[in-house]
């Protein structure tokens, strides 16, 4: 939250109905929010809408709004699950593979290793890599990814991760750590790939 | 090299994220680099896993919101008197 960081809002002037203030926490945080909508959503138009929908709540709910964590930690609160709530009406069904990553075992042991780290960043940063890159986290299930998206991308700490998602610091590590390693095994698959055929030539 | 087995594995991989984020005490740290120092495999998926990690966290393209949809949310907000300030 580059913007958040260096703007201090007010939030005695937005419980006041100071509208300025609003406007002024709105262009703050709308940067990460839309990022976290497009990172979840994986499309500019839900982003869109979770983005929206996410001030608007705070609008309704800034009465409610005690100060007990932070302005950050809140709006993310409620971006996360305007975020989640969308996705679950666009796939409705419910996803036993999110409940079974959570405790078992299953997926987080490697198979592939290959050590495609010391490619050259121009090689593993080329228009096609930056896609497979976003199909790996798209891919991810919705509660790492979430997890993910928020310490990784965001850089927000495991603890501000935490309260933002309701769970202990040790269920985001555990969430981290799963999203981590799927993520590195998928792209051990596409970067093992594009190394074996370096190598051939 | 010695003490090498799946187990230690195991165990590295349950503490992986945690050590690449320094977030473990100094003699786990140890512990794992003892454990490293004799594992292909392992070194293999540290140096993958945080490779991983630098490439999602490359700067985002478009890091800010597009000027169309933020004049749609000032909008949807009543807020566009506030919306010629960029």
């Amino acid at each position: 939250m580059s913007n958040a960081e260096t703007t201090k809002i007010s939030i005695d002037a937005l419980r006041n109905g100071d509208r300025a203030e609003f406007a002024r926490m709105v262009d703050a945080y709308s940067a990460p929010i839309y990022r976290l909508g497009l990172k979840m959503l994986g499309n500019s138009q839900d982003a869109e809408d979770v983005l929206q929908n996410t001030f608007l709540n705070a609008l309704t709910h800034l009465a409610d709004f005690q100060g007990r964590s932070s302005l950050s930690t809140w709006l993310y609160r409620i971006a996360s699950n305007e975020a989640l709530m969308l996705m679950r009406r666009k796939k409705p069904a419910f996803n036993i593979e999110d409940v079974q990553t959570e405790d078992s075992d299953e997926g987080l042991m490697p198979e592939i290793f290959v050590d495609w780290s010391l490619l050259p960043e121009d090689e593993l940063l080329t228009g096609e890599s930056k896609s497979a890159i976003d199909r790996a986290i798209a891919s991810l299930p919705e509660n790492l990814r979430m997890a993910f998206v928020l310490r990784d991308i965001e850089d927000i700490s495991i603890k501000e991760t935490a309260e933002i998602l309701n769970l202990t610091e040790s269920n985001v590590k555990t969430r981290l750590l799963r999203a981590r390693m799927v993520l590195r095994e998928q792209l051990s698959v596409y970067y093992g790939e594009r190394l074996t055929r370096k190598e051939e030539k | 090299m010695s003490d090498h087995s799946h187990k230690n594995c195991k165990a590295m991989l349950g503490s992986l994220s945690e050590y690449i984020d320094g977030e473990l005490p100094p003699e786990l740290c140890q512990e794992i680099e003892q454990h490293l120092a004799g594992c292909d495999n392992c070194r293999v998926v540290l140096n993958t896993t945080k490779r991983t990690i630098d490439l999602v966290q490359m700067p985002v393209e478009q890091e800010e919101v597009p000027d169309d949809v933020r004049a749609r949310l000032f909008k949807r907000l009543n807020l566009d008197d506030y919306l010629p300030q960029t």
